[in-house]
Formats: structure tokens, C-alpha cells, sequence
């Protein structure tokens, strides 16, 4: 393993507190992710993958844009593992550094209408940028 | 009863509905609403990475601010709540977060999760009951079908948030009998309407404010009702357009026979 991704790798376990070996592999997290189809890598990938130290191809991932946060890996994960942290942290180690930010005050103006909800924007900083 | 009360942003502004139809109808039903002198943004957003800790800070804040009352904080925004209630967690439950926290906020005393943080649909149930809602209720929805969306911030994860039953909640259908009308259960009512993703990819949002919708629909629903903006906006516009979509509290003040305090009159109950 290179010498950036095994650190990456251990940032993420780290800021995510998720505990890889946990997983037993059922794959109940992706059959429940209602953003399945829209993922290149499936939330109980994120879990071997990471556990492989292989984190390199999932900070490239769609699914770090496409993951809702809506929860439900977590509550219905048989054994705790919470994926939807995981995805959390490799997006962290995506947009921490500089110039990593996905989303950028100047293409705000674009996306919105007038009903958007103060919340929506908020949240997508929050999400996509640091 | 008197509650501190955390708004948060959005009410303030979009969803000025969903706030002053909550107030007008906690004054009937004789709660008091004390907004908290100063609040911020709390994030919309729980921050799930361990080491974000200057995103959680407006969120203690305001339970800080709330245990100087002595009050329970109440809330009212879903994803508002989500992030308090997950923030105070966190601060009873992660010493280690919790040294570090207040070693920076230099906070008058120590906070340690002490505040219990209520949402409003749990202060009508616990506090007033369901039942003297039924009695105080002026206006009933005889006749109508509202189906229940409960989305992902007040349910999940269940074992922080014990707002209700994830799988199978109740709690806002029970809402619904009391304000006299039938309440719809549909599969849809506990699943992401897309969230945030819609700001960069509104097609997801449609997929899944469809499905809720489309869902709602097959069961006979005539209006959804919700505690989230976000989810509001999600069904509202990237839905099918098929039935409206507004605030639990709307309802409730349509039922309880009260305006919002700028249209005149709010009578007790
Ligand atoms: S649901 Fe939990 S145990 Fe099953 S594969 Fe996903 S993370 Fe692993
Ligand atoms: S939190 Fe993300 S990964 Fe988990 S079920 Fe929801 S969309 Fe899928």
C-alpha cells in the first residue's frame, strides 16, 4: 500500500469510528441504500474497501456525492457498523485539503429558484465544501 | 409549560409558515414558546465525522443556552432537531469530545448534555396529549385523508433520536386522528426524499419525491403533511405535483380555529 493511503486509510477509520471488522458482509446496507442505482460504489464496499486499505478508488467515487445521509445503513446495519460514516470521513479526506471543495459559493447563484430552502444550501456546504 | 425554543433558519425566512402556525397554536393550547435570545445556525447537517467540532459548537450553544433556563429545548425543524438532538448525545455520551468542547467554549459551567431537547410533535404528545388536542380542536378535518411523511431526520438512527418506531411510526398519524382527519400509512413515509443531492443532482430528488408521492396517492392520500422544508420543497417541486404538500403545524392551526399571530386572534382552549 502507498504511503499516502495507508495514512488516508487511517484518517478515515479514525474521524469515521467505525469499526471495519464489525461487518460480517450481508450486504443489507446497499440492499436498503435507496441511492443505490446512482452509486458506483455500494455503501458495504466502502466497508471492505476500507478495511483493504484500498481507499484510494473510493475518494474518486460518485457515490461520495450521492450518498444522502438518510440513514438507513445505519439503522438497519445488523451489527452497528454505520457505513453512511464512512462515506462521511473518505469525503472528508476529499474536500479537507485545499482546494477540495466541491461546491463553490460563486456557482450558488445558479443553482437556486425561490423557493429553495435556506436549509438545502446550508446543507450542501456542509456536505461538499470545508 | 414553557420551552426554550430553537427556530433555526429556515423558519425564519422559507418556512415562516411552519414556524408562526406552531407558535399561534402552542399559545391556544396554553404552551409557552420562548425563542432563545441568541441562536445560530445549527448546520442542518449532523456532523458524522468525530473530529468536527466547530460544527457542532452552535448546536451546544444552544442547549447551553436552554440549561441556563432551565427549560427543555424545544424544536420544530426536522433536520434542526436532528442535529441538537444528536450534538447532546454526543456531549453525554463521548468524554473525549466532551473535554474538548468545553475546553475551547469556556462556557459559565461545563456542558455536559444536560438539556432535554423535545420536538414539537412530541410536546403535543407528551405534554398536552393527543387526546386534549381532540377537545381543544374547533375546525375538525372531517373527511380528509392526509398521509403522514416522516423522511429520514426525526427516525434515524433510532437508538439517538427515540422519536418513534423507525419501521413503523405512529406518532404523526396519531396527529392526524386528532385533528379529525383519517390518516393515510403508505410505504413511502419513512424514505429519503433526496435530500441535499438535489442541488447537484435534481434527478435523484425527483426518483424518490415520486416514489413518496405516487406512494401517498395509491393509498388515497388528498395532502401530505410534514416537519422538514427540505422534504417540503423536495416533494413540492421535484414530486408529481399530484396532491399539496404542508407543515404538520399548518394543520393544526387550520384545526384549533387559530391564525398565525399577524392575522388577529389566537382564542385558548
Ligand atoms: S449491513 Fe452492516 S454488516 Fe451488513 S454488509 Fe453492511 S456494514 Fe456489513
Ligand atoms: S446514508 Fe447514504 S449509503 Fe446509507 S442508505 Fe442512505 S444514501 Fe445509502
Amino acid at each position: 500500500m502507498h504511503a499516502d493511503e495507508q495514512r488516508q486509510t487511517e484518517t478515515i477509520i479514525r474521524t469515521s469510528g467505525v469499526n471495519v471488522r464489525k461487518c460480517m458482509k450481508c450486504g443489507k446496507c446497499s440492499a436498503t441504500c435507496p441511492n443505490f442505482a446512482e452509486m458506483d460504489i455500494h455503501p458495504h464496499r466502502f466497508v471492505s474497501m476500507v478495511e483493504e486499505g484500498d481507499v484510494a478508488a473510493l475518494m474518486r467515487s460518485k457515490s461520495l456525492w450521492r450518498c444522502l445521509s438518510c440513514f438507513a445503513c445505519v439503522e438497519r446495519c445488523p451489527r452497528g457498523v454505520e457505513p453512511a460514516h464512512l462515506i462521511e470521513a473518505v469525503r472528508m479526506e476529499v474536500i479537507r485539503p485545499q482546494g477540495g471543495n466541491r461546491l463553490r459559493p460563486e456557482a450558488v447563484p445558479a443553482l437556486l429558484d425561490e423557493k429553495i430552502p435556506q436549509q438545502l444550501i446550508v446543507s450542501a456546504f456542509r456536505k461538499y465544501s470545508k | 409549560m414553557k420551552f426554550s425554543y430553537y427556530p433555526g433558519c429556515t423558519l425564519k425566512t422559507r418556512a415562516a409558515e411552519l414556524d408562526e402556525a406552531a407558535r399561534a397554536a402552542a399559545e391556544a393550547l396554553g404552551v409557552v414558546m420562548e425563542e432563545l435570545p441568541e441562536w445560530q445556525c445549527c448546520g442542518a447537517v449532523y456532523p458524522l465525522a468525530r473530529d468536527e467540532l466547530a460544527t457542532r459548537m452552535s448546536a451546544i450553544r444552544a442547549l447551553d443556552s436552554a440549561k441556563q433556563s432551565n427549560q427543555p429545548l424545544l424544536t420544530l425543524c426536522s433536520a434542526c432537531h436532528h442535529v441538537i438532538k444528536r450534538v447532546n448525545n454526543d456531549m453525554r455520551t463521548d468524554a473525549d469530545m466532551r473535554t474538548k468542547v468545553n475546553t475551547y467554549m469556556d462556557l459559565n459551567s461545563p456542558y455536559s448534555g444536560e438539556t432535554k431537547v423535545v420536538h414539537y410533535l412530541e410536546m403535543l404528545r407528551d405534554t398536552i396529549g393527543f387526546d386534549k388536542i381532540k377537545e381543544c380542536v374547533i375546525n375538525p378535518m372531517s373527511g380528509r385523508k392526509i398521509a403522514a411523511y416522516y423522511g429520514c431526520m426525526l427516525l434515524r438512527p433510532s437508538g439517538v433520536m427515540q422519536f418513534d418506531n423507525p419501521e413503523n411510526p405512529s406518532i404523526m398519524e396519531d396527529f392526524i386522528s386528532a385533528v379529525g382527519a383519517l390518516p393515510v400509512k403508505y410505504p413511502y413515509r419513512n424514505e429519503c426524499c433526496g435530500g441535499y443531492v438535489s442541488i447537484e443532482a435534481r434527478n435523484v430528488s425527483r426518483e424518490m419525491s415520486k416514489k413518496v408521492m405516487n406512494s401517498a396517492v395509491r393509498r388515497g392520500a388528498d395532502t401530505i403533511i410534514t416537519a422538514c422544508p427540505l422534504c417540503l420543497y423536495n416533494l413540492n417541486e421535484n414530486g408529481t405535483g399530484e396532491i399539496p404538500v404542508v407543515y404538520f403545524t399548518e394543520l393544526l392551526a387550520d384545526a384549533l380555529g387559530v391564525k398565525t399571530r399577524e392575522g388577529g386572534l389566537v382564542h385558548a382552549c
